[in-house]
């Protein structure tokens, strides 16, 4: 059978991006810093106008037709959710405000329930601070014990290294599925089968993950997944929080407040069942509406195509870049996103940074929040150049052409 | 350097990118520091790269304060040189009266950076006010 092969049409893509059309000091803007935030599709910013103009009151427990029509769109955009994250129930779908609240959430009630002096938390060496300082809290309140899963030189992630690790003591690992800083992709299934294995469980951050890789929750089987709404096209202010729904069940509250409880007296509080549990107060409900069109938009375009399409990208950019010198790559993991980092001899990150932007090129430089990482390889801050699914070959020809041409400013 | 010569020699430039390859040029006539003088405790906050900064303070009454300072990005480097130009070798005095925005103003410079480099800046010249107000008071 001979199947007609649609082309992955970017030019059509980018005119659904309103940002992408912008000039910056007289040039087209080049947005590589999509693993920062990424730019928002027409679509999104129509459906939350179109939820605040004729959907919008307070969510739940409403007897009016607007909060009735605001719940509906609410509890609309968490099944779109757990569509996307192909969940069991849309029970297991917790919305918060990004993914750190979602990492701070977990870190926070599965450490009150189950983690003690002495025990043990595994992290890799390449997690956001996201991923680090609610476990460090941990560490310094109740004597955990942090672990870290390293990578070899190439950034990949060590396997071996990592189940050496696991011990009677290790209560829950922690790991990131793309490294936004390398972009090394994380082998997460099999982290979750070796520590399955031994009982404990596994917290996935697909904050990078959800923008290029598949998020199946069920064939990963993770006990938890977050992951945040700006990556992934949407609003800020909308992360998630998948788990599993027993391990949901088994946390202890985190945000108290309204719509979390059951019943409140002068001395006694029940506490309402997942995922309303964990949602105190107000909602970002609009922002979830948004969040659910920025799926949408991202299913309509094929998550397969844009993830070839990055692919390609990420292939280019490490070519394009090879070639202009005395550059150094940070992270040729086997396993790869659309992700490059990159440093030079001769200039600070943020000197190159600060020259390429006048070009209309935007990468980010700095620590990428992901200051054990650098420090393992022995840099304090690194350029970023991150890739959406709107990114053309031509904006690799121009990065690269501003890297050589910044240049000649620091030889 | 003399802070005049270094605003009029910026003022005469248009073009962004021999902005840049002058501020960086200035960067190179910074003296490094002693060794030692680059540790956690001189480090600014609030800045994007690095920044070290030290401070000697006179004996007069009105202390005349000299600044050292370096940095591990270039063009950092080439605004210390113009914050050192505008600040250092001044009276604690004369320190707290340069009006930072004037200085923005001046230099033209805001419009160029980031605003995090910006903060940069504006991190350097609040630590070199602090030095100026604690040496008056301890005058």
């Amino acid at each position: 059978m001979n199947l007609a092969v649609k082309p992955y049409d970017v030019a059509r893509i980018r005119a659904d991006f309103p940002a992408l059309a912008m000039e910056v000091y007289g040039r087209p803007l080049v947005y590589l810093d999509n693993a920062a935030s990424a730019q928002k599709p027409r679509v999104v910013l129509e459906r939350m106008r179109e939820a605040y103009e004729t959907e919008y009151a307070n969510v739940h427990r409403g007897l009016h037709y607007l909060a009735n029509a605001a719940t509906e769109a609410y509890e609309g955009a968490r099944e779109t959710v757990r569509a996307f994250l192909n969940a069991a129930s849309s029970d297991e779908i917790v919305f918060t405000k990004n993914a750190t609240e979602s990492l701070n959430l977990v870190a926070s009630s599965f450490g009150l329930a189950n983690i003690g002096e002495g025990d043990e938390i595994v992290l890799s060496i390449m997690e956001h601070h996201s991923n680090v300082v609610p476990w460090h809290y941990l560490r310094e309140r109740k004597g955990a014990v942090i672990k870290w899963a390293p990578v070899d030189d190439d950034g990949n992630f060590l396997i071996d290294e990592f189940e050496k690790l696991l011990s009677p003591r290790t209560k829950i690992v922690a790991i990131t599925q793309m490294s936004n800083a390398l972009g090394t992709i994380v082998p997460v299934k099999e982290v979750v089968r070796i520590a399955h294995a031994r009982g404990i469980p596994v917290l996935v951050d697909g904050s990078q993950g959800a923008v290029h890789l598949p998020t199946d929750v069920q064939d990963i089987g993770c006990d938890f997944y977050v992951f945040t709404g700006h990556k992934v096209y949407g609003p800020s202010g909308i992360g998630v929080l998948y788990g599993r729904k027993d391990a949901l069940a088994a946390l202890p509250p985190f945000l108290g407040g309204g719509e979390m409880i059951m019943e409140v007296s002068e001395d006694r509080v029940t506490y309402n069942e997942p995922p309303h549990r964990f949602e105190a107060g107000t909602p970002p409900l609009v922002q979830a509406i948004g969040l659910g069109a920025a799926i949408d938009y991202v299913n309509t375009v094929g998550r397969e195509a844009i993830r070839a399409h990055e692919d390609a990208l990420v292939a280019y950019a490490h070519q394009r870049l090879a070639g202009v010198n005395s550059i150094r790559i940070l992270g040729h993991a086997r396993d790869k996103g659309a992700i490059v980092s990159f440093a030079f001899p001769n200039a600070h990150p943020h000197d190159i940074a600060t020259v390429i932007d006048r070009q209309g090129v935007a990468v980010r430089a700095g620590t990428h929040c992901t200051m054990p990482l650098l420090a393992r390889f022995g840099v304090t801050a690194t350029c970023r150049a991150s890739f959406g699914m709107y990114n053309t070959m031509e904006e690799v020809d121009k990065l690269a052409e501003a890297l050589t041409r910044a240049q000649t400013l620091f030889s | 350097m003399d802070f005049e010569e270094i605003i009029d020699n910026l003022s005469l430039i248009d073009d962004w990118e021999e902005r840049y390859r002058y501020i960086i040029e200035l960067g190179h006539t910074l003296e490094p520091l002693p060794a030692a003088a680059y540790c956690e405790a001189n480090k600014v906050r609030g800045c994007a790269s690095q920044v070290w900064m030290t401070t000697e303070i006179g004996n007069e009454p009105d202390p005349v304060i000299t600044f050292h300072a370096d940095s591990d990005a270039h063009i950092v480097k080439g605004l210390v040189v113009l914050l050192l130009a505008a600040y250092s070798g001044k009276t604690a005095n004369e320190i707290l009266a340069v009006d930072p925005r004037g200085f923005f103003e001046r230099t033209g410079l805001s419009s160029h950076l980031t605003p995090q480099r910006s903060n940069g800046v504006a991190s350097m010249i609040q630590r070199m006010k602090n030095d100026a107000s604690r040496a008056l008071a301890a005058a």
